[in-house]
Formats: structure tokens, sequence, C-alpha cells
């Protein structure tokens, strides 16, 4: 493909990158699949809202633009022409032509050099926006990439990144050109980028059957360490602990929430993503509220994590701060 | 259950974005003529503050942007509507989907382990599934996979032991007092019956899924010529599991 294709006003579709060794998961998402849930597709999107979000303020997209979500590394893109990108979330040894990328931050990368995604240091999943936008055909609305449903992604089936993929990206016609209100900061502040290798406390939001569950059971999900389990990926993320006894075995299947911490009768909670079926039949401890979901995405197998019991008020609060930082 | 002898129908917290709304405790067909019109009536109270609804059995998930509305005013909105709520009276007034169906062992491999639990001749299983007019509850699984019910009870059959790796597009299949047609290739624990030719989730079309909750579906058998002029998919399924 080598003529840029007029696509939305003012803006070109160019080839951005070519995909020279696709790693174990690398997969585009916007902010997800909305008003179709009815229809059991399920939402999508960045399984790390805070990294994603951040990836997009920084390359000056404005809020949904689609962005790659690196899963554990193992990627090389080449530059098929200059571009101006950031990556945010998880560290995974991000190198340009060799010298470490600077993360959370806004970078200039020329036709040709190689940018390296290699294995996690800090985190699981890191974010690659890059000024524009990359661009795909939108499937019932969205661009992201569910590859249990075969929606979305750069060839609209739900296929993750695979060697010799050609990535378009977004090409302003008016250079510089502010895309948002957050598009003049350049660098993330200190206090957003995350340390992943520590205990997270994720605050939950008590759910309707949290008093099905004994009293000890309730004391000892608030109280204990929780251990992120290998059985983790964009459906859920289980976790291992005291085994919480609840006295529903299985409920008639209803709808399920972002976050959702359901409890199968092993015990053993299973917190819900964004790729997780949009129904299901086990009572439900509560709803981590979406910061402290998109927080508990980015912990690896055997990590610690913390349950703490919140506030609507409190979560409603941070969120909207959150969502404001990049929306104001 | 859950909250037992608590008045329905209620609200229950689902996060940060969500009420559940709980309308019933047991699956029965009349459900749906509350839950339907409810859905209806959300999209109009909730406008663009809207993100997504879930229709089930005996619940609708009523999911909004909270940076639009507040919980609370999100739970005003749903008790208004939830005071004056009627039933639809013309939830049995639309068309009946029609499921062209092949019944056979190459396609429906569980024909004669459901015919031995049960008790009945494969043929009586054939008749029973499909001389039922089914509802369709909920859709959730895969995009397009519709729960449907009630089946016959003698058709009552348990799901497989160990699920089957891969099940092939369009299979029909039971479990419990359910039937549903896989509209993609997905594992599954259903006893396969047979093969239908409808298209259930096609990207391109209007409305994406052939089948949505409320609607009533029946299974037309077909022999194997029909079902191939039909466009009917007459692969075999692989004898492993």
């Amino acid at each position: 493909m080598t003529s840029a294709i007029h696509s939305e006003k003012n803006k070109y579709t160019v080839i951005g990158f070519r995909v020279e060794r696709a790693g174990p998961l690398a997969q585009l998402e916007d902010a997800g699949r909305f008003g179709v849930r009815r229809l059991g597709v399920t939402q999508g999107g960045p399984a790390d809202l805070h990294g994603w979000a951040w990836a997009n303020r920084l390359a000056g997209n404005p809020w949904g633009t689609a962005a790659l979500e690196i899963t554990f590394g193992g990627l090389t893109l080449v530059a098929e022409r200059d571009l101006t990108l950031a990556v945010a979330g998880a560290d995974l040894g991000a190198t340009l032509d060799g010298q470490p990328l600077p993360l959370w931050k806004r970078v200039s990368c020329r036709e040709g050099q190689r940018l390296v995604f290699a294995a996690p240091a800090n985190g699981l999943r890191a974010y690659l926006a890059v000024a524009g936008g990359f661009v795909a055909e939108p499937v019932l609305g969205s661009v992201a990439c569910v590859v249990r449903e075969g929606l979305g992604g750069f060839d609209g089936r739900g296929s993750k990144l695979a060697e010799g993929d050609r990535l378009a990206v977004g090409h302003r016609l008016t250079a510089g050109q502010p895309s948002s209100a957050g598009a003049s900061l350049t660098e993330a502040p200190d206090e957003v980028r995350i340390d992943y290798r520590a205990t997270a406390s994720l605050p939950l939001l008590p759910g309707a059957q949290v008093a099905d569950f004994s009293g000890h059971s309730l004391f000892q999900a608030f109280n204990e360490v929780w251990h992120v389990d290998d059985r983790a990926d964009r459906m859920g993320v289980r976790l291992t602990g005291p085994r919480l006894q609840c006295r529903i075995g299985s409920m008639v299947s209803e709808g399920i929430g972002l976050g959702a911490l359901q409890v199968p009768p092993d015990g053993q909670p299973i917190a819900l993503l964004n790729d997780r079926q949009t129904i299901g039949g086990y009572p439900r401890l509560g709803a981590l509220t979406p910061l402290a979901t998109s927080r508990l995405a980015q912990c690896l197998p055997g990590q610690e994590v913390r349950l703490v019991a919140a506030s609507s008020e409190g979560a409603l609060k941070a969120y909207r701060r959150f969502c404001l930082t990049f929306m104001g | 259950m859950s909250g037992q002898g608590a008045r329905l129908p209620r609200l229950e917290s689902a996060g940060l974005d969500g009420w559940m709304v709980r309308l019933f405790e047991r699956i029965e067909e009349t459900n749906l003529a509350w839950i339907t019109p409810l859905a209806r009536r959300c999209e109009a109270a909730f406008g663009d503050a809207l993100v997504d609804l879930v229709p089930s059995y005996t619940t609708l998930l009523v999911v909004f942007d909270p940076l639009r509305l507040s919980p609370e005013e999100a739970r005003r909105r749903l008790l208004t509507l939830l005071g004056d709520l009627a039933p639809d009276e013309q939830v049995d007034a639309g068309e009946v989907r029609e499921l062209t169906t092949w019944y056979d062992e190459r396609v429906g491999p569980d024909l004669g382990r459901v015919a031995e639990h049960t008790g009945l001749s494969v043929a009586a299983v054939i008749d029973c599934h499909a001389g039922t007019l089914y509802r369709v509850f909920a859709l959730g699984f895969a995009p397009g996979f519709a729960f449907m019910g009630l089946l016959d009870e003698r058709l009552e059959v348990p799901r497989l032991t160990t699920p089957r790796q891969r099940v092939p597009v369009n299979s029909v299949a039971i479990a419990g007092r359910q039937t549903a047609a896989y509209p993609a290739v997905t594992p599954g624990g259903w006893n396969l019956l047979g093969r239908t030719s409808a298209r259930l989730f096609d990207r391109d079309r209007e409305g994406f899924s052939l089948l949505a909750v409320g609607d009533r579906v029946r299974f037309v058998p077909v022999d194997r010529q029909a079902f191939e002029a039909q466009g009917g998919d007459t692969t075999p399924m692989e004898a492993k599991r």
C-alpha cells in the first residue's frame, strides 16, 4: 500500500508501522464496543484504561482514539515513516533502536527505527499511542479487538497482530493542530506513573449478594491477601486465597458489569474484565471500580492484591476526576 | 436465592455505572412481557446517558455513563419507570422466526445419546424438539447466541461431562430445559441434535443478530437435500470430541 487513502475529513490514512515480530498478544483497542451487549457482544476496550488514556493524551489524541495494547512484550515494530508517539502503562523494557524508550512521555520516532517491547519489568500491558491514532474500519461501532468473538482489530476479524502486518495510522493534513485540550502536555506527572509491582489495594463496591457470604468470609475477603492466579486473561482474572463461602451456588444467568467479582462454588473469586461473557450465573461479592479493574489488569501472576470496601460516592468522585483529566 | 422475601421488582447495585433491575425470581415465559417494555422505556428515559442494556431471564442490567448521570439519579429514573410499568400486550404479536434444521447423526452426534437417556426414539426426539415454539430469553455466551426455552421436559438431559473443544457453527443443541444454535465455532457442552442453515450472526446485517430477546422461534426439520438447497453445511462432525 503506497498511496495515502482519504478517510475522515482532514485526515489521511497512511502506514505507520510494520510488524517485524508479533509477540504473544498485541491488539488494537479504542474505548470499547457499546450498545450491543444485548446481542451477546462483549465490551472490549483497553484492559487498563489508565495507561491507555495517558498514552493517547501524551500523543495529543482525543479520548477514544485507538491505541495498541501490548501484553507481555515480544513485539518488534519498524516505523514506516516519521511518527510522534507515546508509551504508557507497563514497562515492558521498550527500546527505540536499542536505546531505552522513555515512558509516559511524548517521543519522536524516525522512519526505519525499530521499536522493541521485550518483557515485563513493571506491569503487564503497555499502551502505544501514535499522534493521529491507529486506524481501522469499525465493526459494530468500534475497532476494539476481541479475539474470542472475531470482531475488531486492524482486519475487522478480531486478529491480534501478526508478523508482516502493516499498521495504518491517521495523518493530519494540518500539522501541529492540537487535537485535544491536553495536547500541549508532553510528559505525565510523576503521581500518575504507577508502580505496578507494589501490592495493589483494589476498591470494591459491595453488590447485592454480599449478604449471602458468611461473615467470616467477608472478613477474610477484605482483610487477607489475594494472589493473582496464572488463569488470567482479558476475560477475567482469578484470585487465589481464603476459600469464600456463599450460600448461593449458582443463580439464573444475568448481565455482568465490568469489574464484577464473581465467586464460583470453589470459593476463589474471578474479576471480570473487558472481554467477559455478557451474562453469567455466579454470585458476586461486588464490583471493582473501573480504575481498580484497570490496576488489576496490570498485575502479573503471583502478585499480591487486597480488596478494599469502597463507597459509591468516593469511587464516583475518583472516576470523574480521572476522566475529566482527559476530556476537560 | 438472594434477598429472599425482599420485594420485587428491586434495584441492586451493579457497580459505579450499573443497576441490576431484578423483576422475577424464577424463569417464566411471561417474564418477557415485563422486561421487554422496561428495556424500551429505559432507552427513552436515559437517552445519551444509556451505555448498554442486558436483558436476561429475570433481570435487566442497565449500564449508564456515570459522567452524565449519578448512580442516584439513574436509580430515581428507574424507580419512576418501575412505578407505572405495564406488561407488553403485543409480546405475542410478532412473527415467528423459523430455523431450518437438518436433524442427523452426522451433524447432531448426540441424537442417539439423547434418545437413550430419554427413552424416546430418535424420530420422537426430533418431533419433540421441532414441535415446540420457543422463546428467546437471553443473548450471551457469544455474539448472537440465543438461550431459548422452554424445552419439553421429556427432552431434559444434562450437559456433556466434558465439553467439546470445538462445536461447529450452526449446531442445534439442548441442555436442561433450554435449546440454542451456535452462531460461531466455540467450545460447548450442550447436546448436539442437528444443524441449521440460518445465518445467526451477520456483522453486515442491520441488527446483526438474527434472534433478539423476546423472539419466538421454531425449528423446522428438513431432509439433507432441502438443507443443502438452503445453503446448509453438511460437513460431518468429527468423530472425536
